[in-house]
């Protein structure tokens, strides 16, 4: 499974980069997700995956009696992700703003400040 | 005379305080404040002579408890007489200024700038540090470059001012390199504990002496204006008069005979040191003298015998018999007194007919009796004619190159032949604008301010030479001893009877005077004897200059294009070229089987959907599907988070990826179809950097699965998330508790996130901003 997990991580970078590297504004903020996809299930592989074994200490014990989940790489990725969304949403809206005053979706064409 | 010296960092730093009072916009009449600037030099010029006489005085104000580097001011002979020349002919000049410049704007301008040069000389001559040393050095070129780029409006003007910080700056910066690996091999960067015989002869047997003392010489030679690199200070006449006076004839282009000089006992009488210093200082002063023959601008003549009397001082300390050093320690005040005389009598001549051409001058003699005096004593002293203190200087000079052991002929004659030069150089500057018919004859005297400066300086010449035993004990002997490393015992006379000097200073004269009558300047001979100067290194020069410019602009266009997939793969490709190698050529590309877990059917189906749902993302025609296919994406994420034991972040992730999409969704009806706006071309090396960087990654995560984790910190949270925390969660408690203060600013963070969106939404297009 951390092989498939691994050549998913690739697919998903190797999308997100040939997203970000298009013209249109709407593919670049849908690769960028796709790329914060990928770096969450990079950290994730990296802290060592188990089933079954969530970090929750048992309702009798105070530590853990068996093997658990490294909680660090998921609080790490749950931090990443809210903190994704917060720049995904500004990033769509300030698309959807730029688009409202230059008329165009086309990144090439906002080479200058000047235009806005 | 006890510590003296501990009022040093004060004067400085008063100097400083001073100078920056000076910089404040002026409320009084234009020039109040300036008018008082002369004080400044003049109190440290009396607090340089009274305070000291040539002992050593050494005050530490600061010293790094970790870096060998230190504040520490050293005062000797030698630094004393370099700021009596700084403070002395700085008070000259500031007086001299303030008539020179009268009425003139900027006057408060160019006194900053000159006070703040004088604060870095004599940091550079009181400097025991290395890096204090140098700090002040730079300090002196950049302080030197507003100084001739004064005339900012003169477009010839500000390329003087960054030829001349060209020059000294990358000469500065070479020198700094040898510092480091003089202060490294020497285990100090103080300047006066490298005097010790172990640490020298510690310093000169090691490997690295020869690269270090090229280094330094080629910062001393470049301030210095030693050929090759001498072009940039006759380019510097470009400044106002009082500034050449004071930076061109008496001390910033010391400052590398300074430090040849402070350098000599740790560095000198080495073969290489020898070698290199009397043939550069050899061939600058024959070059220069005999192109300053050939001048008609004054300044430009005096401009030319000061880089050939530069020359002169590196020959004298190549070659580090007693009587060099007591000739250098001697000339180096004899030069400071007439050149300085001499500049300002070009500057007051220009000053009053608006010209410095020598071709078009004659008869002021008539009319500006004093500036005659002045001319004719400094001649006098530069042409080492008797009882001028320049005759004891040139005295010296033949005596030491005349007892040299093995080229005393050769030595001999050359300085034989630099000073007839010198002689009729001077006579051209002093003597030729003064006689012949009125050129000028509207032209009356000056101010006093314009010449009585200059006529003091000259006197001193005249004064010194007839009285030498002001100057031997207090002032010239001192210097000999720093500059030997050991006692010297200096006895100036003017009168050594009829000896073989004698007869070649008769020579000198004699020869010299013919040759001011052979000699007259014109245009044509000008333009002669400039194309020699054209194929040096000014040449070179420009040309590495303008390629250093072509290549920037032609980097900055190639790579800041400004457009977003060029920076991107820029980067990119350098990412996949730098980890790919590291990557390629450490990997061993083993995976160990027995570690994996192995994959189940409904793993197998989740992954199947999350990699059609990419597949679709990229390649969709319509932008809804694109949308939804990334929601689906997030949603095979959620559910292999919630497979591998992880159900906070499968919450998170679910709740978060559903909002994107529905905001995506809101918005996209507004937004324009995918219109497929690039050519196949880019597409196929957009696939090649997107396809690396990605097999990338997937090598580099099965790299690192092969490493045993470090599990120590996720330890500790497992263990004390409810013994401390009180919370069964570990995520949990890991983010509201442990890391508590990350997870409120990362609050702010998308309440910032939040504020904007907001405001973007609710902000009305101005008109001018609407496109229709």
């Amino acid at each position: 499974m951390e092989i498939l997990l691994a050549i998913t991580i690739g697919l998903l970078y190797a999308a997100g980069i040939f997203l970000i590297l298009r013209r249109s504004m709407v593919r670049l903020i849908i690769g960028l997700i796709l790329l914060g996809n990928g770096a969450n299930l990079l950290i994730f592989l990296l802290g060592r995956i188990s089933k079954g074994k969530p970090p929750i200490i048992p309702e009798e014990s105070k530590v853990f009696l068996d093997a658990y989940a490294d909680p660090i790489p998921q609080a790490l990725i749950l931090t990443a992700i809210v903190i994704s969304f917060g720049l995904q949403s500004y990033a769509i809206i300030l698309v959807k703003r730029a688009y409202r005053v230059t008329k165009t979706d086309d990144i090439e064409e906002l080479t200058t400040t000047d235009e806005i | 005379m006890e510590n003296t010296v501990g009022y040093i960092p004060f004067l400085l730093l008063g100097i400083l305080l001073y100078t920056s009072v000076l910089t404040f916009p002026s409320v009084r009449s234009n020039g109040f404040r300036s008018r008082f600037s002369p004080l400044v030099p003049i109190v440290s010029f009396f607090y340089f002579l009274f305070g000291f006489d040539g002992s050593v005085q050494t005050t530490t104000v600061w010293d790094h408890s970790l870096l060998p580097i230190s504040i520490t001011f050293q005062i000797d002979g030698l630094s004393r007489l370099f700021a009596l020349l700084i403070t002395g002919i700085g008070s000259l000049i500031f007086i001299y200024a303030n008539g020179y410049m009268k009425g003139a704007k900027y006057v408060q301008r160019l006194q900053c700038f000159l006070l703040l040069f004088m604060l870095a000389m004599l940091g550079v001559v009181l400097s025991d540090d290395l890096i204090l040393l140098f700090i002040f050095w730079e300090l002196t070129s950049i302080s030197s470059f507003f100084l001739i780029g004064f005339k900012n409006e003169d477009e010839a003007s500000r390329q003087s001012a960054l030829q001349a910080i060209t020059i000294t700056g990358m000469g500065g910066l070479i020198m700094l390199g040898g510092f480091i690996i003089l202060g490294e091999i020497a285990g100090t960067y103080s300047i006066s504990s490298m005097s010790s015989p172990e640490i020298i002869s510690q310093i000169t047997s090691h490997g690295w002496f020869v690269p270090m003392l090229i280094l330094i010489l080629v910062g001393a030679f470049t301030k210095s204006a030693q050929f090759p690199f001498h072009f940039w200070l006759p380019g510097a006449m470009k400044a106002p008069t009082p500034v050449s006076a004071y930076l061109h004839s008496a001390t910033m282009v010391k400052a590398g005979v300074y430090l040849l000089a402070r350098f000599s006992p740790v560095l000198g009488d080495t073969p290489v040191w020898n070698i290199a210093l009397i043939s550069f200082g050899g061939v600058t002063m024959v070059y220069a003298a005999f192109q300053s023959l050939f001048r008609t601008d004054m300044k430009s003549i005096l401009a030319y015998t000061t880089v050939s009397a530069l020359g002169i001082m590196v020959f004298l300390l190549g070659l580090q018999s007693s009587d060099a050093i007591a000739a250098v320690s001697l000339f180096i005040l004899v030069h400071a007194l007439y050149k300085a005389s001499f500049f300002m009598l070009a500057g007051t001549i220009d000053h009053e007919t608006g010209t410095r051409d020598i071709s078009q001058l004659g008869g002021l003699g008539k009319v500006m009796m004093p500036l005659f005096a002045i001319g004719i004593l400094a001649a006098w002293s530069n042409g080492g004619i008797p009882p001028s203190v320049g005759f004891l200087g040139k005295d010296l000079i033949y005596e030491s190159t005349l007892h040299h052991p093995a080229w005393a002929y050769v030595f001999t004659g050359l300085s034989v032949g630099t000073n007839i030069m010198l002689f009729a150089a001077g006579l051209l500057v002093g003597w030729l604008p003064f006689r012949g018919t009125r050129s000028h004859p509207s032209v009356t005297l000056p101010h006093w301010s314009l010449w009585v400066p200059a006529l003091l300086l000259a006197l001193l010449g005249m004064i010194f030479g007839l009285f030498p035993s002001i100057i031997n004990n207090g002032l010239i002997n001192p210097v000999a001893d720093a500059i030997a490393g050991t006692e010297q015992n200096i006895h100036l006379k003017l009168w050594h009877g009829f000896n073989t000097v004698f007869y070649l200073s008769l020579i000198t004269m004699g020869v010299g005077f013919l040759l001011y009558n052979l000699i007259r300047p014109g245009a044509k001979l000008l333009s002669f004897i400039e194309s020699a100067e054209h194929w040096g290194p000014k040449r070179i020069l420009h040309a590495l200059a303008n390629e250093f410019v072509g290549v920037s602009s032609w980097i900055t266009m190639t790579l800041q294009n400004g457009k977003l997939r060029i920076y991107l793969l820029v980067i990119l490709g350098f990412l996949v070229s730098l980890l790919g190698y590291v990557v390629l050529s450490d990997t061993n590309f083993v995976i160990d089987k027995e570690q994996l877990t192995n994959i189940t059917i409904y793993e197998g189906i989740t992954v199947g959907i999350l990699f059609i749902s990419v597949f679709l993302t990229l390649f969709s025609g319509s932008r809804l599907a694109a949308v939804a296919a990334m929601g689906v994406v997030g949603y095979t994420l959620c559910i292999i988070f919630v497979f591998y034991s992880a159900p906070d972040l499968a919450m998170t992730q679910f709740t978060i990826d559903t909002l994107t999409v529905i905001l995506f969704v809101l918005v996209l009806y507004r937004l324009p179809r995918f219109i497929r706006l690039d050519f196949s071309a880019r597409h196929i090396l957009d696939g090649i950097v997107a396809i690396s960087v990605g097999a990338l990654m997937t090598v580099i995560s099965l790299e690192v699965l092969q490493r045993t984790p470090e599990r120590e910190i996720s330890d500790f949270y497992a263990l004390n998330a409810y013994v401390m925390a009180k919370g069964k969660n570990v995520v949990n408690v890991i983010l509201v508790d442990f890391r508590g203060a990350d997870t409120m600013i990362e609050i702010v963070v998308l309440t910032i996130a939040a504020i904007g969106v907001y405001s973007l939404l609710k902000l009305r297009l101005r008109k001018n901003e609407k496109m229709e």
